[in-house]
C-alpha cells in the first residue's frame, strides 16, 4: 500500500508530522488489559487465533449488510425474549384477571393470556421489550429473506459455498416455525384461530392426521398442552438449532471468506476490504446499534399485535381479516386459492388435497427447491471451479429470471393471503381477486421470468456498447473534409473492466453421434437432458467485449479518429503507478480435472501486473 | 478463435455455426467455448489509486469528524439518561397524542425513543468514527483452495482404514452387524415413550360433539334433545324470538356451565341460527331439519376449522373470515366459493313443549376439518 504520506500508518499521525515521536509506553489501562489477556492466553493460546480474526479482511458492500441484519435481528430476539420468560407463564390454565386493563377485567382467560397482558400494562418498560421482541422477529425474517435474494441473484450459493446455502435455507425454514410458535403462545383470540387453522391441516394428513393432531395437541383441540409445548419448541428446541446453524453459517462464512463483487483489484484469489480490527469492529458493532436503535424507534412508534384488542382465545368467535404475520402468508394464500375440489371421498375415506398441498405440501418444497438449486445449476453448467467473485444478476440473465419467477410466485401466494383486506381497500370482488391470483399463479411467474430475461440481456448489450464505443459526449467535430461526427468520451480501464470482467458462455453441445472413427457413441438421456438444460441457460448468451472487438471498433472507419483521439486503445497495462510486484501470488482456483486443459480456470489476476 | 462476430455494431452473441458438432464441447469440460482456445480476454488493470479523505489530509476536517462522533456518543448519554429518568417519572397510565400514530402511553413511546436514541447514538458514532477516522485503505488478503492438499486426503483415507483395520472392524463382521444392529435401534427407548405420551388416541372423538350427549358405559351416546342455549348469555331461544333475517350463536344447554374441557365442547358445538323465509329454502332436508324456516348450521369451517363468522343477511351466504369459503345457507350451506368443499353441517332441530327450540339429534357427522378417516364413523 502506498505509505508516503503517512509513514506510520494511521491516517491521523501525519497531523503529527515533525513530532518527535516518543517511545511507546503502554498505558496504565493498556497494561492491565494486556495482563488480563495474557492470563487467558497462558491457559488457552487464544491468541493467535483471535490476532488471525481481528486481522481478517472483509470487503464492503451495501447488499453484505442484509446479512447482518438478520444476525443483529436475531440476537435481539434472543435478548428481548429472554427478558420476556422473566414474566410470561407458558400456561394455559384457567385464571381470571384482575389485571390493570380495565376491559378485561373479570374475564376469565387462560395464564399464558393474562401474563402477556401483564407484560404490556403492569410491568414498566415491558410492553416495549414484547414489541422489540416481535418487530425483531419481524426484521429477522425480512432480513434474512432479503439477505437470500442477493445471495442468489450474485450466484454466492457456488461451490464452494453450496453447504452454507443450504445451512441458510434450513434457517430461513427454522425461522418462520419459530415466527409461527411465537406469536401462538400469548393466546389470544387472533393467534388461537391461527393454531386452530393448524389443528385443521395437521388433520388432513393422509392416514395418520387425526392421531398427529390429537399427539400435537395432547388432546382434542386446544386442550392445555399445546401452550406449554409451543413453549419449549420456542424457548428452547429451535433457537438451539438456529443459534447453532447459525453459528456454523458464520464460522463458514470465515473460513471461506467472503465473496466480493468484481472490480478492479479484485480477483478471484484474493479478498480485498476492511481489516476487522479497527474498521469493522467500529462499522459492524456500530451497524448492530443502528438496527437495535431502529428496531427500539419502531417498536414504540407503532404498535405490533395489540393482544388487548382481541381478547382471550375462544373456538367460537372470530374476527373479520385474521391474518398471520406475513412469512406465514405465502403458506395461509395458497390455502385460499387451492380450489375445493380437490378434496376427494375414496372407499369412504377423506384425502383432503385442497388443504393438504397448501399446508403440508408446499412449505416444505419451497424450502426443498431452494435448497437444491446451487446443486442443479452446478449439474447443468458443469462448473466445479470454486467462485469467490460474484456475479453482477445481469449477467447470468437466465438465473436472474428464474429467481424473479421464483419471487413472482411466492408474491402471488402472499398477495392472495390478503385478498380479504384488498376486496374491502380497493372495492373489488373477493372472488374476482381469487381467480385472478389463481391464474396469477401460472402465468405470471413464466411472464416475470421473460421480462427479466429480456432486461437483463438488455443490460448486458448496453455494457458491451459502453464498452466498444464509451460514452457520446454531445460535442459534435467537424472534419477538414467537412464531415461531421460525435466525440464519444473515454472510459477508463478501470470503468471499463466492470463492463468486460465476466467470462464468456455457450451452452453445452452433444459430441457428435459418431466418433471420428465412425464408431456410434449415442449420447445417453442424462446427457441429452443437460444439453438441453444447458442451452436453456446459455443459448442467447451475451459475451463481454474482447480486446479484439474493441480494437476492430477502434479502427472500424468512421468516426475513428474522434474515438482514437480520446484514449489509447491497448494501453491496459495499468496507466499510472508503478509495476513493483505481483498481487496475486499465481494460486489458481481448484481446478478439477477435464477443466484444465483448455480453460484459464484461474480467472484473471495471477498475470497481470497490478499496483501493490 | 470462437466466433464472436467483430463488427462494431451489430449483434454480439455467440452465434452457433458451421456443422452440427463443429463447437462441441465434451460435457465434462464446463461451460467454457471449448473449441480449443478461449477468446482473449481483457486484463484486470488493478486498483484504482487511492484517494484521501478530508480529514486524512486537512486537520480542521480530522477535528470536525472527532465532534461529531462526540456529539453523536454524548447523545446516547443523554438518551439512556433520559430513559431512567421516564423510567422513573412517567405515570403509566398517562396518554400522549403523536401526531400520525394516535393517542398511545406516553411511558411507552419515551421509553422508546429514549432508547433508540441511545442505541443510534453509539451505532451512527461508530460508523462514522469507522468512515471519516480510521483506515480507509482496502487491504488485500490471499484466498486459498478449501480443499487439503492430496497428502491429506490420501492420510484422512489411510487413518480411516488403519481405524477400520485395526479394531477387527473388517475381520470380524459379526462386530459390524451387531453393533449397526444396536445403533439403529438405540432410539426406540428414547422416542417411543415420548410419542406414546403425545396424547390419546383420538377414536371416534373428532366425530362427536357436545350434541350427541354424555357417552354411556357400552361406548354409545344418549343423543338425548337438548335446549338450543344463546352464547354467552346461556339463555334458552323461543322459536317466536327469531324474527327473519336474525342470527344467534348457539351453544348446547350445559356446555357453557362446564367447568372442565370448556373450549374443547365449543369447538366442536358451537352452531349459527337462523331464519329464513321457508319459501327460498331450496332443499327439502333443510327445510325438514329446520323449524318453520329456522335452520342450525355448526359455526365450524369444513376447511381447517375457523369459526364461520360472517353471515350476509341479504345473500343468505355465510362467509369464513380466515380463507373466504362462502357457504350458501339456502342451498343447505353448500360451498359457493373458496376453498372448502363439504357443507356445513345442519343441526336438526325442532321445539319443545314450551316453545323453545331444541336439537332433534346430534350431527350427523364430523364437523370441522376433514380428516382420513371421517367418512368411517
Amino acid at each position: 500500500m502506498s505509505t508516503e504520506i503517512f509513514p506510520a500508518g494511521r491516517p491521523a499521525d501525519r497531523l503529527r508530522d515533525g513530532d518527535r515521536p516518543e517511545p511507546q509506553q503502554p498505558s496504565n489501562a493498556a497494561r492491565k488489559v494486556g495482563g488480563v489477556a495474557g492470563w487467558i492466553d497462558d491457559r488457552t493460546g487464544a491468541a493467535k487465533g483471535v490476532n488471525y480474526l481481528l486481522r481478517k479482511v472483509f470487503p464492503d458492500h451495501w447488499s453484505f449488510m442484509l446479512g447482518e441484519i438478520a444476525m443483529y435481528s436475531l440476537i435481539i430476539c434472543l435478548l428481548s425474549g429472554a427478558l420476556l420468560t422473566l414474566w410470561f407463564v407458558p400456561s394455559a390454565g384457567h385464571i381470571v384477571y384482575d389485571g390493570s386493563y380495565v376491559p378485561l377485567r373479570g374475564q376469565g382467560m387462560s395464564e399464558a393470556y393474562a401474563s402477556t397482558l401483564d407484560i404490556s400494562f403492569d410491568i414498566r418498560g415491558g410492553l416495549l421489550v414484547r414489541q422489540i421482541h416481535h418487530w425483531a422477529a419481524l426484521m429477522f425474517i425480512v432480513g434474512l429473506t432479503v439477505h437470500m435474494f442477493r445471495v442468489f441473484f450474485t450466484g454466492a450459493f457456488r461451490k464452494p459455498r453450496e453447504i452454507n446455502w443450504v445451512i441458510g435455507t434450513v434457517l430461513a425454514l427454522l425461522a418462520i416455525i419459530e415466527g409461527f410458535a411465537g406469536y401462538s403462545l400469548p393466546d389470544d383470540l387472533l393467534s388461537g384461530t391461527g393454531l386452530r387453522a393448524m389443528e385443521g391441516f395437521v388433520q388432513t394428513a393422509p392416514v395418520i392426521g387425526s392421531y398427529l393432531a390429537y399427539g400435537i395437541f395432547g388432546g382434542p383441540f386446544p386442550g392445555e398442552a399445546i401452550i406449554p409445548r409451543l413453549f419449549s419448541a420456542h424457548v428452547l428446541l429451535i433457537p438451539a438449532l438456529l443459534v447453532g446453524l447459525f453459528t456454523a453459517h458464520i464460522v463458514l462464512v470465515a473460513v471461506q471468506k467472503h465473496t466480493q463483487f468484481p472490480g478492479p483489484g479484485r480477483t478471484n484469489d484474493n479478498v480485498v476490504g476492511y481489516r476487522v480490527m479497527p474498521v469493522y469492529a467500529a462499522k459492524a458493532g456500530g451497524f448492530f446499534f443502528i438496527v437495535f436503535g431502529i428496531i427500539a424507534a419502531i417498536s414504540a412508534l407503532v404498535t405490533i399485535n395489540p393482544i388487548w384488542a382481541y381478547g382471550p382465545y375462544d373456538p367460537s368467535p372470530v374476527t373479520a381479516g385474521s391474518q398471520p404475520d406475513w412469512y406465514m402468508g405465502f403458506a395461509d394464500g395458497a390455502l385460499r386459492l387451492l380450489p375445493g375440489w380437490l378434496e376427494f371421498h375414496i372407499l369412504g375415506f377423506t384425502l383432503s388435497l385442497n388443504i393438504a398441498l397448501g399446508a403440508l405440501v408446499l412449505l416444505p418444497l419451497v424450502y426443498t427447491v431452494l435448497g437444491v438449486y446451487p446443486f442443479v445449476e452446478k449439474w447443468v453448467t458443469g462448473d466445479t471451479r470454486e467462485h469467490h467473485l460474484l456475479d453482477r444478476p445481469r449477467n447470468n440473465p437466465t438465473r436472474t429470471g428464474i429467481g424473479m419467477a421464483g419471487i413472482v410466485a411466492y408474491s402471488v401466494f402472499m398477495f392472495a393471503a390478503g385478498n380479504d383486506i384488498m376486496a374491502i381497500k380497493l372495492g373489488l370482488s373477493i372472488n374476482d381477486i381469487t381467480w385472478f391470483l389463481r391464474i396469477g399463479l401460472f402465468v405470471l411467474p413464466p411472464l416475470a421470468f421473460w421480462v427479466t430475461k429480456r432486461i437483463c440481456l438488455s443490460l448486458q448489450r448496453r455494457d458491451r456498447d459502453l464498452a466498444l464505443h464509451a460514452r457520446e459526449s454531445g460535442r459534435i467535430i467537424r472534419g477538414a473534409d467537412g464531415s461531421f461526427h460525435e466525440r464519444h468520451d473515454a472510459l477508463t480501464e478501470r470503468e471499463r473492466w466492470i463492463l468486460v470482467q465476466h467470462e464468456p458462455v455457450a451452452p453445452l453441445e452433444l459430441m457428435p453421434s459418431v466418433d471420428e472413427n465412425g464408431v456410434a457413441r449415442p449420447a445417453t438421456r442424462k446427457e441429452r437432458l443437460r444439453a438441453k438444460l444447458s442451452h436453456f441457460y446459455f443459448k442467447d448468451a451475451v459475451n463481454p467485449v474482447t480486446p479484439a472487438e474493441l480494437a476492430a471498433a477502434h479502427h472500424d472507419g468512421h468516426r475513428a479518429e474522434a474515438i482514437e483521439a480520446a484514449q489509447t486503445p491497448f494501453d491496459y497495462e495499468g496507466v499510472e503507478g508503478s509495476h513493483e510486484g505481483h498481487r496475486g501470488d499465481g494460486h489458481g482456483a481448484d481446478t478439477d480435472a477435464g477443466l484444465e486443459s483448455d480453460v484459464d480456470a484461474r480467472g484473471v489476476g495471477s498475470s497481470s501486473p497490478i499496483r501493490e | 478463435m470462437n466466433e464472436q462476430d467483430s463488427h462494431p455494431t451489430g449483434s454480439s452473441e455467440v452465434t452457433p455455426t458451421g456443422e452440427f458438432g463443429s463447437g462441441a464441447v465434451r460435457l465434462d469440460q464446463g461451460h467454457v467455448v471449448g473449441d480449443g482456445g478461449i477468446p482473449e480476454r481483457f486484463q484486470n488493470p488493478g486498483f484504482a489509486p487511492h484517494i484521501h479523505r478530508g480529514a486524512d489530509i486537512d486537520h480542521a476536517a480530522a477535528k470536525r469528524a472527532e465532534r461529531t462522533v462526540g456529539g453523536l456518543f454524548l447523545l446516547s448519554i443523554l438518551g439512556t439518561l433520559g430513559f431512567i429518568v421516564a423510567y422513573f417519572a412517567i405515570d403509566p397510565e398517562a396518554t400522549i397524542f403523536v401526531p400520525g400514530i394516535g393517542q398511545n402511553k406516553a411511558l411507552h413511546i419515551a421509553l422508546g425513543v429514549t432508547m433508540a436514541l441511545s442505541l443510534l447514538g453509539i451505532g451512527f458514532g461508530a460508523v462514522q468514527w469507522a468512515k471519516t477516522l480510521m483506515p480507509d485503505e482496502e487491504e488485500v488478503e490471499m484466498r486459498h483452495t478449501m480443499r487439503s492438499g492430496p497428502e491429506a486426503r490420501a492420510d484422512f483415507v489411510s487413518i480411516l482404514d488403519d481405524g477400520a483395520e485395526s479394531s477387527h472392524l473388517k475381520r470380524r463382521p459379526l462386530l459390524k452387524y451387531t453393533l449397526g444392529g444396536a445403533l439403529g435401534l438405540f432410539a426406540v427407548p428414547v422416542v417411543l415413550p415420548v410419542l406414546g405420551g403425545l396424547g390419546p388416541m383420538p377414536g371416534d372423538d373428532l366425530s362427536v360433539s357436545y350434541w350427541n350427549g354424555p357417552k354411556e358405559e357400552d361406548g354409545t351416546y344418549a343423543n338425548t334433545p337438548l335446549r338450543l342455549m344463546r352464547d354467552p348469555q346461556n339463555t334458552p331461544i323461543k322459536a317466536s324470538d327469531v324474527t327473519i333475517g336474525s342470527v344467534f350463536h348457539v351453544m348446547p344447554d350445559g356446555l357453557l356451565d362446564l367447568e372442565e374441557h370448556l373450549l374443547e365442547a365449543k369447538a366442536k358445538a358451537a352452531v349459527l341460527l337462523m331464519r329464513l323465509d321457508p319459501d327460498i329454502i331450496t332443499s327439502q332436508k333443510e327445510k325438514d331439519w329446520g323449524y318453520e324456516g329456522i335452520v342450525a348450521y355448526s359455526k365450524i369451517c369444513t376447511h381447517v376449522g375457523c369459526p364461520v363468522g360472517l353471515y350476509e343477511q341479504q345473500t343468505h351466504h355465510l362467509l369464513c373470515p380466515c380463507h373466504q369459503s362462502t357457504f350458501d345457507v339456502t342451498q343447505d350451506c353448500k360451498v359457493i366459493f373458496g376453498p372448502a368443499k363439504r357443507p356445513l353441517p345442519q343441526l336438526p332441530i325442532t321445539v319443545d313443549d314450551e316453545g323453545y327450540l331444541i336439537s332433534k339429534g346430534p350431527f350427523k357427522e364430523a364437523v370441522g376439518p376433514s380428516f382420513w378417516e371421517r367418512g368411517s364413523v
